[in-house]
């Protein structure tokens, strides 16, 4: 109101607005700058005090001698750490079982959830209720899901075996070697297929329907249709999905804890799990933390590698 | 005519390997139900079985024994506050962000996307140790981080932040700004703008962001057991964990204990099934 008085009462000069208008905008924009600082200010708050303070600390503290509590008096020790850590043959053992069982998950969750997707994508008349069972045990932690396992397969499997005069197949596999990868590679697929098999039903929703049409029309088989369309077209679910299964994978520690607890003899011990062993059972929090930045450099690694082998091939129709 | 009949045979088949493969999620689940019933006796000679008697007695034991209903309470407080949190401040971080076009706003929302492929595991130990030095007072009263519901539900704030904010941006990139520039021009400041105008149109995010959120930190085990050590502070993942020592599992109680924990997770389930497949579709979408 004021101003708009102003500028009837005193016509300006040119200059004189264009220095005004300068200074408004100059204000303005500073506020403007205010606002945006005041709206991010909460979420910077909580993120760098729970993540970046510790993660930038935990970089430094593994250089040093760190025992764990205060870092006052703490001696940089170099590469110490590291080099404790390579020749911890637990932990290169640890990080060849993660490996293992990545690349089992991979196969199995990605297979297992693109067939699930195509099965309740095709015109069954339960196909909702299906989905919605298939997806369930992803709403259970990978804690529990393991506590109910283990009673599967070292209780439920011993009396099968009997039952069914299949000894050789069926007995307690949480205590062998060879089975308790497998027993871990099953509940970690019987908790995620469900997932990517949405995922995957997302991506073959957006495929148009003239495209697959057109196809028929053209007389392929249902096998072409799968290799020449719907493969090609599903290349962007497939690099989010073997992304998300790998990335879960090589961090997987609830099922490892519940399942077989690194047992039989230390033999499931992944990665996660290592460090977590190194820092709280053994108190070597130093090293663990050295452990802790090599596990994050090389999921870093692969799953960046992954995502961009895969995303190379996606096409667009 | 052929055509059809083919279709519905294949949809017929199709149904019928469909239910067999339910019955690979179903069937784990109905043991440990089944067996949750069945006397010490019967347990440990036959798993395979019908309950010879229906027994509750393991029911009130287990409950007692992990307190189940101030687990519950813990959880519910927990998760509960958490993803309001998320949801509020998630939101208005990545509607700045996304709004405000300068390499400052990109640097900072790459940094969010970035820090997702930090594994937990690497900032556990300095974290930990980090909020252990935030105490103030002693006693009963003292301001703590560890061994505090807040405290927890602080970090799970901080953490629940990259994902959150990822979601949103994502999402307010596709909405278009004509109705926050008249809100403007209606003379409605930022603060305003965003919780009249902006945020309600976020509903669809909103609901896919709590949703991740809440099955996210209700499963959450090891940070909650890092965080929280008073056992009357016990979440239901920490309270059900003690039912496996070392050795000896008393399968009676921990079956009893595993089906009560399942329990909310599948009213949960039934209840919001659409909106937590829906959501979960949203979300690998936009990644």
């Amino acid at each position: 109101m004021n101003d708009s008085n102003n500028t009837v009462a005193r016509p300006l000069a040119d200059t004189d607005i264009r220095q005004r208008l300068e200074l408004y905008k100059k204000k303005k924009a500073r506020r403007s700058r205010l606002t945006f600082f005041l709206f991010i200010l909460p979420a910077l708050l909580f993120f760098a005090n729970v993540v970046l303070v510790p993660f930038i600390s935990g970089i430094v503290y593994s250089f040093t001698d760190w025992g764990g509590f205060s870092f006052a008096g703490s001696q940089f020790t170099g590469l110490e750490n590291y080099r404790t850590a390579f020749s911890d043959a637990r932990f290169v053992q640890s990080f060849l079982f993660s490996f293992k069982y990545a690349f089992a998950m991979l196969v199995l969750v990605n297979l297992i959830g693109f067939s699930l997707a195509l099965l309740v994508s095709s015109k069954i008349k339960t196909k909702n209720v299906l989905r919605s069972i298939y997806f369930m045990p992803n709403m259970i932690g990978g804690l529990i899901l393991g506590f109910i396992w283990q009673f599967i397969f070292s209780k439920l499997f011993v009396q099968l075996g009997e039952v069914l005069g299949a000894e050789g197949a069926f007995f307690n596999w949480i205590i062998d070697e060879r089975m308790a990868f497998w027993s871990l590679v099953i509940v970690g697929v019987w908790q995620q297929a469900g997932y990517a098999m949405i995922i995957y039903i997302a991506g073959l929703q957006s495929i148009s329907t003239d495209v697959k049409e057109a196809s028929q029309i053209d007389g392929a088989s249902w096998g072409r249709q799968l290799r020449h369309i719907l493969l090609p077209l599903m290349v962007p679910s497939f690099t989010i999905n073997m992304f998300l299964t790998l990335s879960k994978a090589l961090k997987e520690y609830d099922i490892n804890l519940a399942l077989t607890n690194g047992g039989p003899y230390g033999t499931t011990e992944m990665v996660a799990m290592n460090v977590f062993q190194t820092a709280y059972r053994f108190n070597d929090f130093a090293e663990a933390q050295a452990k802790a930045v090599l596990f994050f450099l090389v999921i870093m690694v692969i799953t960046l590698f992954q995502v961009n082998l895969t995303s190379r091939r996606e096409v667009s129709a | 005519m052929s055509d059809m009949k083919m279709s519905t045979k294949k949809s017929i088949t199709g149904a019928i390997v469909g239910w067999i493969l339910s019955l690979m999620v179903i069937g784990p689940v109905y043991i440990i139900v089944i067996n949750s019933f069945k006397t010490r006796g019967q347990i440990f000679s036959d798993q395979l079985g019908w309950p010879e008697v229906f027994s509750f007695e393991f029911y009130s034991a287990a409950a007692k024994q992990m307190s189940y209903l101030n687990s519950l309470k813990n959880s519910l407080i927990i998760v509960g506050i958490s993803v309001v949190f998320i949801v509020l401040i998630a939101s208005m971080a990545a509607w700045a962000l996304a709004r405000r076009n300068t390499r400052g706003s990109r640097i900072l929302f790459y940094m969010f996307l970035a820090t997702m492929l930090i594994p937990f595991q690497a900032v556990m130990i300095p974290l930990i140790q980090y909020f252990n030095s935030w105490r103030l007072g002693s006693g009963d009263f003292a301001f703590k981080m560890i061994d505090s519901r807040y405290g927890l539900i602080f970090m799970n704030i901080g953490f629940g932040m990259s994902l959150s904010i990822f979601l949103y941006y994502g999402f307010v990139k596709s909405v278009p700004l004509e109705m926050e520039e008249s809100a403007k021009i209606d003379g409605c400041n930022q603060w305003s703008t965003f919780w009249q105008v902006v945020f309600p149109n976020l509903l669809p995010i909103t609901v896919t962001v709590a949703i991740l959120n809440v099955i996210n930190y209700w499963n959450d085990y090891l940070l909650p057991s890092l965080v929280l050590r008073k056992p009357a502070l016990r979440t239901i993942p920490l309270s059900t964990f003690f039912f496996f020592g070392e050795f000896n599992i008393q399968w009676n109680l921990a079956l009893a204990g595993l089906v009560m924990t399942i329990i909310p997770v599948i009213i949960f389930y039934l209840l919001a099934q659409r909106y937590i497949i829906s959501g979960v579709m949203a979300g690998a979408v936009k990644g």
